[in-house]
């Protein structure tokens, strides 16, 4: 399992649009489940209403998992959305 | 034959089979399913429709709006097809043996009311959102046409009356005319129909009745006569009109390229409003010489959030783009009153016509009206954009919208964004406040615009929107004639432009007024354009008088 945390910088947090793309980009995964935490709360990345629902917003540290067969590549390109998009 | 007798709003004849406007809603019942698999089936049909519906808007939307709209049907795209969206539909069938259509209801709802629920004002607005996205999935399990209209051949739309974010989204290109119970002249039916250049009746009360659903009717703007299945004397006389419109059409196309100049050589500028970037090319096929008015409101009235800085800047950005170096008036944001847009969340006002809309919004809601300049003025580095100010009653709410411009300029300055320095900004006549002390405003803008419709309303304490007014609704009143004369009077010692945009502009019976006045631009419908010229070319600004302002 590949995990990392990250501290969110957008003024919106993780509003409507960044969910729905970051939705998408953890499906292109397939099998490997990609996770989001807040606080107590894990959701599924490719949940996008429970994402919306954490109510994540700028200052929050969220934690992100990938694990499954792509794992590597899914938490990378987690990791690169979070940097450039929140 | 069935005749009606109603208010002709714009001139026309037209023919076709009565279309009643689809509005969803339909009552949907707690009546138990025969079938859970097969309500499941339909969910499952209903949901790829919306799906695809929704990426295809996305692709539309990217190829003319911009990559932000695209990235909204998107989402919906996601919301439709988001797993425990879909599973809680599911969960219901199971556990309540319901309907498809109460299913769907039900996941709605208990998904907007948990986003509702958020301690969140931007999350709460998404229920929205939500709210979109289920009304389509209903649409399409119970068979609602997108757009209002579903039917393959052209209609006469018939509705009781038709709300601004209604007429947006009809398909247009179905429209022949309109018939409305309610509405008035001055209803947004009423003005899309004008701008459309097709006829419209309305007022028809009890009258239109929903069995003459796809009978053939024949209507004409003018009169305000609706007929049903005309008997043979009725239909000669629809068609000798209609022979005669299209002669007057050819006859006008002989006005095109010709200028706006009376015999004595007097010019006036002859402008179009316009209400969507849509509509331009009226503009342009009826040579209009610049843009009036350009409501920005449809940009807010069709979405389900604020409308973005790119957004708008790509609409103001083609519109400027299109008009070439000829002028194009923008007004700012002008909600409220009988514009209602959901998520402005606005309070509940007893009397919205003098309550918080237009500028009082835009000066409240700083962030809303910066967005908005700043789209303006990086538009304006693409044609002659000027920026025109709704609802003005003082002098220092002119003064406060210049410095959010000045502020605005000093924003793009320092990140090096063009924008034109020079760019206009004048304000709507619309108030008797702003009659009163023109003199003073007019020192502080570069031109003003008549709204007729407000001044008529506000100068003759009138509802615009109330149709059994009658005769008490006069905007050739003197009252109204003479405030126009007084505000003239005070743009010419400034030294500034004086135009009138709203729809008295296009009444070619007060044309000889408005010569003896002194105004010196009408904006009107594109399709006025060249009955407009054609009558300013006969007329002789010497010879006008002022009597219509004689009480």
């Amino acid at each position: 399992m590949k995990e990392f945390t990250y501290t969110i910088t957008d003024p919106l947090g993780i509003h409507a649009r960044p969910a729905g793309l970051l939705a998408k980009t953890a499906k292109a995964y397939g099998d490997t489940v990609v996770t989001v935490t807040k606080d107590d709360t894990t959701v599924k990345a490719s949940q996008l209403m429970k994402l919306m629902s954490l109510g994540v917003k700028q200052g929050n540290e969220i934690t992100v998992t990938a694990e499954g067969p792509a794992e590597e590549e899914a938490a990378a390109a987690m990791k690169k959305f979070f940097e450039e998009n929140l | 034959m069935i005749l009606i007798q109603g208010k002709g709003v714009s001139k026309g004849v037209a023919n076709g089979p009565i279309y009643f406007f689809q509005r969803t809603g339909t009552t949907i019942t707690d009546a138990p399913a025969a079938d859970i698999e097969a309500e499941k089936a339909r969910i499952a049909a209903a949901q790829e429709k919306s799906a695809q519906q929704l990426n295809a808007l996305a692709d539309k939307a990217r190829a003319e709006a911009g990559d932000e709209t695209a990235i909204l049907f998107e989402t919906h795209a996601m919301f439709v097809e988001d797993d425990d969206y879909v599973e809680c539909m599911m969960t219901a069938l199971e556990e309540r043996h319901c309907t498809a259509e109460k299913a769907v209801e039900l996941a709605g709802e208990e998904f907007a009311a948990m986003l509702a629920a958020m301690d969140d004002a931007y999350m709460q607005a998404r229920a929205a959102d939500i709210k979109d996205v289920t009304r389509r999935i209903l649409n399409n399990l119970m068979g609602v046409a997108e757009g209002g209209i579903d039917s393959d051949v052209p209609v006469i739309l018939a509705a009781d009356d038709l709300a601004p974010s209604e007429t947006l989204q009809l398909d247009k290109s179905k429209i022949l005319g309109f018939i409305t119970q309610g509405g008035s002249g001055n209803s947004h039916t009423a003005i899309l129909a004008r701008t459309m250049g097709i006829p419209a009746v309305c007022g028809l009360g009890e009258a239109l009745k929903a069995e003459y659903g796809s009978r053939q009717v024949y209507i004409d703007g003018e009169t305000g006569q609706v007929a049903v299945e005309p008997d043979e004397i009725t239909l000669a006389s629809f068609l000798s009109k209609q022979e005669e419109q299209q002669k007057m059409k050819e006859l006008m196309e002989t006005m095109k390229g010709q200028k706006d100049v009376t015999l004595d050589g007097r010019e006036m500028m002859v402008y179009c409003n316009i209400g969507s970037p849509e509509d331009v090319a009226a503009v342009l096929s009826n040579d209009g010489q610049g843009i009036g008015l350009f409501r920005s409101e449809f940009l807010y009235l069709a979405a389900s959030d604020y409308p973005s800085e790119e957004e708008q800047f790509q609409a103001y950005k083609n519109v400027a783009a299109a008009m070439g170096g000829k002028r194009v008036v923008i007004r700012t944001l002008d909600i409220g009153a009988d514009k209602q847009v959901d998520y402005f969340q606005m309070h509940k006002e007893e009397n919205p016509a003098l309550g918080v809309r237009a500028i009082r919004i835009c000066l409240n809601r700083p962030e809303v009206f910066r967005t908005q300049l700043r789209a303006l003025y990086r538009a304006s580095a693409y044609g002659k954009v000027a920026i025109m100010f709704p609802m003005i009653t003082s002098v220092w709410e002119v003064k406060e919208c210049k410095r959010a411009c000045q502020k605005v300029m000093a924003e793009l300055d320092k990140e090096g964004i063009p924008y034109r320095q020079d760019t206009e900004i004048g304000i709507m006549i619309e108030t008797p406040a702003s009659v009163l002390v023109a003199e003073e405003l007019a020192k502080e803008v570069d031109f003003f615009s008549v709204g007729t419709n407000d001044l008529t309303q506000y100068t003759l304490a009138c509802d615009r929107q109330a149709n059994d007014l009658g005769k008490f609704f006069d905007p050739h009143h003197p009252a109204v004639l003479r405030a126009l004369k007084m505000a003239t009077d005070a743009a010419h010692k400034a030294g500034i432009w004086i135009g009138i945009c709203g729809e008295l502009g296009a009444d070619l019976t007060l044309l000889e007024t408005f010569l003896a006045i002194g105004i010196d631009e009408l904006s009107v419908s594109p399709t006025s354009v060249l009955p407009l010229r054609a009558e300013i070319r006969k007329s002789i600004a010497k010879t006008c008088t002022l009597e219509k302002l004689e009480c």
